[in-house]
């Protein structure tokens, strides 16, 4: 980003702190960036002609004398059919080796769509993972969190859902990824041969944690362009949120803002609102679907992040290590997709609805019967077969490894049930039971 | 000469002024923006700045862009044609709107201007008149919309002239009054209210005396709401808030539901959009979207104007109540508002209250609580407005600001709670945590003994206490084994099963149980509670629980069928029998 020749330079810093700069200047316009001594740096407030800068990249080696030049208009994204396929840092300059994108510039973070234009989703996400497809089925215009700890595979799992998808891009934006999950998605994205649809907006350990503020404009900006502009189906994966809301009150502590809880801004559900309800679905065709990533500390879901997460995202997947199988599934109980009915039954199989909570209500009897055995008391016939019934359950539908069509599933549930039950037992409707059931 | 002024600071969507004149809290003021302007509101004042809070992105704005004052406070717009709209915080119609994307600056009209109502006069020329005095009246779909003498006028008018019957927009002038003075004013069908000034305009608020039926059992049978009264519904996410509000907006008994979706997902309002219009009242048999206003402010868009949602919602409600309509109306969720109020505390750095937020906080929420009620107006008829809003508190835990706050301000509580809604016990109030104040009204107590049957709120009371006796046999039982403890411990459990699932869990997706009116729940109350005051007699817990279990089942297929229909009454002759075995 050249300096224009007539603008004026300011030499004078009157504060510096770990993520932002203070000093005296006029005609400032607010969210403008600007350079700070080589660092790209954004207008967070004004008060008189003192204006505080957030710097991206941090302030380290900033002299109280350095040159300050402000360049008019917020972050902008080039945008054009040229994104696909390309790797970009947080301000959306290539970091593949290729040449700058030529398109038309918008600025980021823009304007909400009127909630009157949206449609009702209505599209079918098929994922072939049966703790997904079967019990918490994706739609399209959806926004949805994996809930995980750190030592969870979640992005190996997110990989594999975006791959699956069957949409006209996916867009990843990388929050704090380590290095080698970064190779692991570009690995991945490039085995599968489909490089063409991704877009990447990628800020790693590597980078200064405050430029992550930016990505997830960056690449809702980008997917809005396709779906709105192209009428296409747009996925876009954010992963690590937790890491970008930390970044978020690194911000706001630096600005001496008054925390809530869990030391997190007292903005941090309409931040991440911001964000999560950029998902949609346009009367056109073309939508936004969002899967994200939140890790948990130890699994609390109380914690300020995944809560205020959780109010505003349709619904949370929730994976954890299953002792009894040794697989990482995705918990049905925890686990919830707010938008599932309006497919569920209509764009599958009659019977899926009625599978899906026998097939829950059995796993929570197998549950209590584990609580019964811990505590030492006799376990009866039916408290056997639940269990024997959880264990094949988590090993041939929950588990993340399954990949297996919708009606698959379902034949597979009706499998187990007819292994382990009588049809009275499962408490399915009978005209269902007498066309599907398995002798 | 309107006060005017120059940006001087910005954080975020606060901005200070620097003003050339005199300036009113709340005052309305523009901002021009390269040529767009940008409303916002003063929210403090300090010697010759104002500190106003922008309904919009600030983005792009710089010190030194110029301010116009308006001299009036936030004002909602009020005439026939406000229900069945749509409408952001800041009352703009978003039905109007031909872009995608909301544009910063583009407000737009709350009421057609163009279209006739058929007018009918209710006064005459001679007629003495005051503020909400009734001067004629028009169809609103199947209501009658009154077209009143303005809240704004003060003193006694004369009326000198009314429009005939006839079809006119809502700018004519139907009426013409004369003031104390002698002078003409003109009356048209709309006019303008501050939203956050309570209308007043009628002779005396009463205690609520009756009861709002929402055909839901957890609430009419258990915790009641009264017409005119106040509840909150505070539950972690995933619980069924949003599905239990929906069910009280779809069934309530009142003639107006005005629904904010304040700060919340914009999906949920698509949801009402897209469902309302195909779904028909279930107490006119006319389409519910025409009694209902939708304010929309969902969580993506300004956070100031998610504040003003709640205020315009309360405002068209009072506007209705004065017109001796039933309003009910429906926040979700206060939290949010609450946490616009807390950002901009911040921003201003004032000395915060507890979780950082401001210390009025609770004065703020109790205040706004008051504006609900019944009142009796000027020619005696009554109107109401009841209000519900859901709270979401942090992490599911009840002990946070606003549900305390709103738990002074609030008479019934419906508390949902994680663990029922695990067990997919729904609605999952929770039934030992709720309560409902006005089960402790003579006025109520007495209505109900009237209108449903007397002794009732006792039956309720032992209801509850049932529920109560068979969780502490629950806690029992779990501890020392379905063994450990004397048979009588499992028949209490299992009565309170039964009251459990037949009479607070109730299927809201299934056409008959979604919605079960008074008289249908008096009937399956005295029922459960004749089961539970008998004597039963078991060998062992497994006979006990087996029993049990095919009674619920058949008093459940009971709730699934039409009342008093072949399948009712035949699911209750199985109960009877297995009743009458047991007592062998």
């Amino acid at each position: 980003m050249a300096n224009k020749a007539y603008q004026r330079v300011y030499t004078r810093l009157e504060g510096i702190t770990k993520a932002t700069v203070s000093l005296r200047a006029s005609g400032v316009s607010n969210d403008e960036l600007a350079v700070v001594g080589g660092k790209l740096a954004q207008v967070v407030r004004t008060k008189g002609d003192l204006v505080t800068l957030q710097i991206f990249s941090g302030t380290e080696g900033i002299p109280s004398n350095a040159e300050v030049t402000f360049l008019g208009e917020p972050p902008v994204l080039k945008v054009s059919e040229q994104l696909s396929g390309r790797f970009f840092d947080a301000y959306g300059h290539p970091i593949d080796g290729g040449p700058e994108i030529e398109g038309e510039p918008r600025q980021i973070g823009g304007p909400s769509v009127n909630p009157y234009k949206r449609r009702q989703p209505s599209q079918l996400i098929p994922t072939g993972i049966a703790g997904i497809d079967l019990n918490n089925t994706l739609v399209s215009g959806q926004k949805i969190p994996f809930f995980a700890d750190p030592d969870q595979p979640y992005n190996q799992v997110m990989a594999d859902v975006a791959l699956r998808a069957d949409v006209d891009k996916i867009i990843l934006g990388g929050m704090g990824l380590s290095n080698d999950d970064y190779l692991f998605f570009r690995h991945s994205f490039e085995a599968a041969g489909a490089l063409d649809k991704i877009i990447c907006f990628i800020n790693t350990t590597e980078n200064p944690p405050v430029e992550r503020l930016l990505i997830p404009d960056m690449a809702l900006t980008a997917a809005e362009y396709f779906a709105v502009d192209k009428n296409e189906k747009v996925l876009v994966l954010l992963t690590d949120m937790t890491l970008y809301a930390d970044a978020l009150s690194i911000v706001s502590n630096r600005m001496d803002q008054i925390p809530s809880k869990d030391s997190m801004p007292g903005s941090l559900y309409s931040d991440l609102a911001k964000i999560y309800e950029k998902a949609v679905q346009l009367p056109t065709d073309g939508s936004i679907t969002i899967i994200a990533v939140t890790t948990l500390n130890d699994g609390d879901i109380t914690h300020a992040i995944p809560d205020n997460t959780g109010y505003i995202t349709e619904g949370q997947l929730f994976l954890r290590a299953d002792t009894d199988t040794g697989k990482v599934i995705i918990d049905p109980f925890r686990s919830l997709s707010r938008l599932k009915q309006l497919v569920q039954n209509k764009k599958t199989r009659e019977d899926h609805s009625q599978v899906m909570n026998a097939s829950v209500r059995l796993y929570a009897d197998a549950q209590n019967a584990k609580t019964k055995l811990e505590n030492g008391f006799d376990l009866s016939d039916y408290d056997h077969r639940c269990l024997a019934y959880a264990k094949d359950y988590a090993r041939e539908l929950l588990a993340i490894d399954v990949n297996i069509t919708i009606t698959e599933m379902l034949d597979t549930a009706w499998k187990l049930f007819s292994r382990h039950f009588t049809p009275a037992e499962t408490g399915i409707k009978q005209a269902l039971i007498d066309k599907y059931w398995k002798n | 000469m309107k006060t005017t002024g120059i940006v001087t600071g910005i954080v975020s969507n606060l901005v200070t002024v620097a003003v050339d004149g005199p300036v009113a809290e709340n005052e309305i003021c523009f901002i021009d923006l390269a040529g767009v302007k940008m409303m916002a509101e003063v929210i403090k004042v300090n010697g010759r700045f104002a500190s106003v809070q922008v309904f919009e992105s600030t983005r792009g704005l710089r010190n030194g862009d110029k301010v116009e004052f308006e001299g009036r406070m936030l004002e909602a717009t009020l005439g026939p044609g406000l229900l069945s709209s749509v409408y952001d915080g800041l009352q703009n119609d978003l039905t109007t709107m031909e872009n995608v994307f909301l544009q910063r600056g583009e407000y737009t009209d709350p009421l057609n201007r163009e279209k006739l109502w058929e007018f009918a006069p209710l006064a005459a020329p001679g007629d003495k008149v005051v503020a909400a005095d009734w001067l004629g009246e028009v169809k609103e779909g199947w209501l009658p919309h009154k077209i009143m003498v303005p809240f704004s006028f003060k003193g006694e008018f004369t009326v000198k002239s009314v429009k005939p019957a006839g079809s006119y927009n809502v700018d004519t002038v139907i009426a013409v009054l004369e003031n104390a003075e002698g002078e003409d004013v003109p009356v048209t069908m709309t006019q303008k209210w501050p939203v956050k000034v309570a209308i007043r305009g009628y002779r005396e608020k009463p205690r609520p005396s009756r009861i709002m039926e929402t055909g839901v059992r957890v609430i009419d049978t258990l915790n009641p709401i009264a017409e005119g009264g106040t509840g909150f519904i505070p539950g972690p996410f995933g619980c069924g808030k949003t599905v239990l509000q929906h069910a009280i907006a779809k069934q309530g008994d009142a003639d107006v539901i005005v629904m904010a979706a304040c700060g919340e997902r914009a999906n949920e309002v698509v949801e009402i959009f897209t469902e309302f219009p195909e779904l028909i009242d279930p107490h006119t048999g006319r389409h519910l979207m025409e009694r209902t206003t939708i304010i929309c402010n969902t969580s993506n868009m300004p956070v100031a104007a998610r504040e003003a949602s709640v205020y315009t919602a309360m405002t068209i409600c009072e506007y209705y109540r004065a017109m001796g309509l039933k309003c009910l109306l429906l926040a979700d969720s206060t939290s949010r508002w609450a946490q616009a109020l807390r950002e901009m505390s911040n921003r201003m750095e004032e000395l915060p209250g507890a979780d950082a937020f401001p210390v009025d906080l609770s004065a703020i929420i109790s205040n706004f609580y008051s504006r609900a009620g019944m009142v009796v107006l000027n020619n005696g008829q009554t109107g109401a407005v009841t209000f519900i809003g859901t709270v979401s508190p942090a992490g599911g835990n009840l002990k946070e600001p606003v549900t305390e706050s709103t738990k002074k301000a609030a008479r019934c509580f419906y508390a949902l709670e994680q663990n029922r809604a695990d067990q997919k016990r729904y609605p999952a109030v929770n039934p030992i945590d709720s309560y409902s104040k006005y089960l402790e009204y003579p006025e109520i107590i007495d209505y109900l003994d009237k209108t449903v049957e007397k002794g009732w709120v006792e039956k309720v009371l032992k209801a509850k206490n049932i529920i109560r006796r068979g969780k502490e046999s629950m806690e029992q039982i779990n501890i020392l084994g379905d063994d450990g403890v004397p048979m009588s411990y499992h028949v209490v459990f299992w009565k309170s099963e039964l009251v459990d699932f037949i009479i607070l869990q109730q299927d809201g997706f299934d056409p008959v149980d979604s919605l079960c009116p008074m008289e249908r729940q008096r009937y399956m109350l005295d029922l459960v509670l004749g089961i539970c005051d008998r004597e039963f007699n078991f060998p062992d817990y497994e006979v006990c629980r087996t029993f049990f279990k095919e009674l619920i089942n058949d008093l459940k297929q009971m709730n699934y069928s039409e009342f008093q229909g072949e399948n009712f009454r035949k699911y209750q002759s199985n109960v009877s029998k297995l009743l009458e075995e047991n007592g062998k």
